[in-house]
């Protein structure tokens, strides 16, 4: 464990907010991202896609295909690897589908051609044999024990009951006698929710190079947020050995944890071993919403039971999620986040996930979560409104802290929940008027972080500047940060040091760049590379002065003798340690590889203000505030843009993003134009207020922060639009008809 | 001996326990004590547990040490995006 060592009143290169490493590439179109890419010799890649929901496949005739001029690969499920393991299996037949297509939009075969215009005209003389099958894309639907299968035997151990074998896992959290509790209250509240399936919403669609040789070696370059899973995952389905993989990860134009897997690397690798030509293949917008992941879309129940004086005596929770046509166990996210923020004596969540015909979900930000809490953020909401009770102060009163066994297990140690939440309080935001159908909505929210495998190199240049090699794409300003803590450790200017992303030959093992968990881990890593590093500085001066090692310590960037009785020397800056290193035993460089943790909890709390128009039913946010505790915001501009970022996707969520599915099971709205995020237009400026709560864990205090942000603004946009409307809305997004529906309700 | 504290769900391979004592001083020790005595929960454990020691989860790291006063809790494996 690494133990905070330093005060945040020390640090000179940490909290200032430096010049970000990658904005003259971004701004001038340098950058290269995954379609950039071009090699000599290179061929076009397209997918053919299934136009069922669900259908068996009895028979795929590439031939006609094949014979067309200018194709030279046609690929299927049967040219990857035969798979033993379920995990990777899924990711196979994610990729191209194996026996079912089982989800419209499911990729079913792939063409390399000389061109594009080949390729599309190939994959219409592709001929497939499908067996429609009766589907299911809603979760409630799919639960039931007359449901249309999507897969069999996917069950794990753990699921009892009536259902159909599109349930696949079952769990349960909290502790306490919820019946006593709900016994004890003054008032229960209880209600069900939905919200729909959202996208990641990332502006640059999944594309990749792939180049592999006769030998059997070979080179992919794609956008991912981890390089070295794309090989674990590619290795595997192509029966490679991964140190004949080497993945190179580009610039990435957002990943929200939608670019933690693959769809399209694994095909074009096949291709590209089929053709002997290197291959690049690009998703269109239609096929990254027909066939990426979406999150999951939920149906949740939720009681609370309240004393009138704001004190929760028991709570439950039931949650069941649908993640698309394959396992996965999201809802134990969501099961174990649902009342994180309150300490309870009484408290029960349960989860289900569902198998439907719908894309594989992937992660998006905190996954699991923000659905489960919005749920709950309602009907605590409701309670506050019942007993007019302050939503801060019923907040407060229930609030967990240190010491307080949480509703998922574990005692909390140092948590920042309550001074966020009095932050919240104190703001003008809080206490601002409000005006004729406008509404203030509140919410916490809550995620876990973590750190895991990290690996880092820090090379002492001879000129005395440092540059550094980690393994994780650069998503959130990580490349920033990282040079900011060696520069911080080594006590040299940010501007004498750069840090760039390695291919997966270069370093070992790095997991994805998800769970918040990069300037933690990598940061982490790298302030003990530096360490390192100085060590071995130290270890040089002390011999070039012919003193004990021990008595050289490393002072703001330079080699000191550690007190009068070490010998009298002038200091020794890192540039004149750097321009010895030839004569003092040659190159000097800093490594660290960890598997990294006590990455810490991280909870925020947003304000919302909205208007309602009454006519139309439009909502229009007035003004957004989100309190994050951050722990040490190492570059405050990145640290406020992930706030930012977070917030206006939560806004989306809310209020008009959703996969809208046909009768047969098509999705009708693939493209941004039918599935609205938000815009900087829709959108009041966010303030984000960062709390500095050191996390115990992190050598500077650092605390993961890309994730907690968009919990709570489910919530908060549905708080606000409740109380603006003056009707409880129960369904994720609130787009215009829903809200004029539940105005018209309330007659 | 080591008590430890499983979600819900698992009580199902505990005889209904959901605290269960093992012999342990380390994490790998723990999940291997509680594969053999309990059998119904080598499925989940083989599928990835966390465990969180004293408060802070953590998602490998075999050789965490554990004291026996240690709050021990078998939480499922995190996941993030």
């Amino acid at each position: 464990m690494n133990k905070m060592s330093r005060e945040k009143q020390d640090f000179k290169v940490i909290g200032t907010r430096v010049k970000r490493p990658d904005g003259i590439d971004k701004v001038t179109g340098r950058a290269q991202y995954g379609a950039d890419l071009v090699v000599p010799g290179m061929l076009t890649g397209a997918v053919l896609r299934s136009p069922h929901a669900h259908a068996k496949i009895n028979a795929i005739d590439t031939s006609e295909a094949m014979a067309l001029p200018g194709v030279k690969a046609i690929v299927t499920n049967a040219d990857f690897a035969a798979l033993d393991d379920e995990f990777l299996l899924d990711v196979a037949d994610n990729c191209l589908a194996r026996e079912k297509a089982l989800y419209h939009g499911h990729a079913v075969a792939a063409v390399a051609a000389k061109d594009a215009q080949t390729a599309k005209a190939a994959l219409k003389l592709i001929k497939v044999d499908y067996t429609p099958l009766p589907h299911v894309t809603d979760v409630d639907d799919a639960m039931k024990s007359d449901a249309p299968v999507v897969q069999a035997g996917r069950k794990q151990e753990n699921v009892k009951g009536d259902y159909s074998d599109n349930v696949t896992m079952y769990c349960e959290f909290g502790h306490g006698d919820v019946d006593a509790g709900f016994a004890k209250a003054d008032h229960v509240i209880e209600r069900s929710f939905k919200t729909a399936a959202t996208h990641q919403g990332y502006i640059e669609p999944h594309a990749c190079l792939a180049s592999m040789t006769s030998d059997g070696k070979a080179d992919l370059w794609c956008c991912t947020q981890g390089q070295y899973f794309v090989r674990t995952l590619c290795a595997g389905i192509l029966g490679m050995e991964a140190s004949q993989l080497r993945v190179t990860a580009s610039e990435i134009g957002g990943g929200f944890g939608g670019k933690t897997t693959c769809f399209i690397e694994p095909v074009a690798l096949a291709l590209s071993r089929k053709a002997g030509r290197p291959v690049k293949l690009v998703m269109t917008r239609d096929e990254v919403f027909r066939a990426t992941g979406p999150t999951v879309s939920s149906s949740s129940d939720v009681k609370i039971g309240m004393t009138k004086d704001g004190r929760i005596t028991a709570a439950y929770a039931a949650l069941r999620y649908q993640g698309g046509a394959f396992p996965c166990e999201t809802v134990a996210m969501g099961a174990q986040s649902a009342f994180a923020a309150y300490d309870l004596d009484a408290v029960k969540t349960e989860g289900w996930n569902a198998l439907t015909n719908r894309p594989k979900e992937a992660a998006y930000r905190a996954p699991g979560a923000p659905m489960a809490v919005y749920a709950v953020e309602s009907v605590v909401d409701e309670l506050t409104q019942h007993f007019d009770l302050d939503p801060l102060d019923v907040r407060l009163k229930n609030a967990a802290d240190a010491g307080t066994l949480s509703s998922y297990g574990p005692t909390f140690e140092a948590i920042g929940l309550v001074a966020t939440l009095e932050a919240a309080q104190k703001h003008p935001h809080y206490s601002a008027p409000l005006g004729e159908n406008q509404g203030r909505g509140v919410s916490c929210g809550f995620w876990f972080n973590f750190g895991g495998n990290t690996c880092v190199s820090l090379n002492i240049n001879d000129d005395g500047t440092v540059g550094i090699t980690e393994g994780n794409p650069d998503i959130g300003g990580s490349r920033a940060s990282i040079s900011m803590m060696a520069a911080e450790e080594l006590g040299i200017p940010y501007e004498q040091v750069r840090t760039i992303v390695a291919d997966t030959s270069s370093l070992g093992y790095n997991d994805v760049t998800d769970g918040s968990r990069v300037t933690f881990a990598v940061g982490l890593a790298t302030i003990e590379a530096a360490r390192d590093a100085i060590k071995k500085m130290c270890n040089r001066v002390a011999k070039i002065w012919e003193i004990d090692p021990d008595a050289v310590i490393w002072e703001n960037g330079q080699a000191k003798p550690s007190g009068p009785n070490a010998g009298d020397f002038e200091p020794m800056s890192l540039a004149e340690i750097a321009a010895l290193s030839s004569e003092t035993g040659g190159p000097i460089a800093g490594h660290y590889e960890v598997n990294a943790d006590g990455a810490g909890v991280s909870f925020g709390v947003h304000l919302a203000d909205v208007e309602v128009d009454p006519e139309t039913g439009a909502t229009k946010v007035l003004r957004y505030t989100a309190f994050q505790d951050a722990g040490k915001a190492v570059h405050p501009d990145y640290v406020e843009g992930q706030m930012q970022g977070g917030s206006a996707q939560g806004i989306g969520w809310a209020l008009n993003e959703e996969y809208i599915y046909d009768d047969d099971g098509m999705l009708l709205n693939a493209g941004f134009l039918d599935y609205r995020v938000p815009v900087a237009s829709d959108l009041p400026s966010i303030e984000p207020v960062i709390l500095e709560i050191p996390n115990p864990g992190h050598p500077y205090g650092v605390r993961g922060v890309g994730e907690t942000s968009i919990v709570p603004p489910l919530a908060a946009l549905s708080n606000a639009v409740s109380r603006s409307a003056g009707v409880r809305m129960h369904e994720l997004p609130m787009s215009p008809p829903k809200i004029l529906k539940a105005i018209a309700s309330k007659g | 001996m080591v008590q430890v504290k499983l979600w819900g769900n698992l009580r199902d391979a505990t005889d209904g326990q959901d605290v269960v004592e093992v012999e342990a001083s380390n994490f790998k020790q723990l999940l291997d004590r509680l594969s053999e005595k309990y059998p119904g929960l080598k499925p989940q454990i083989e599928r990835g547990v966390s465990l969180a020691l004293d408060g802070r989860i953590y998602r490998e790291a075999w050789f965490t040490e554990i004291q026996p006063d240690s709050e021990v809790v078998l939480m499922p494996y995190m996941k993030g995006g």
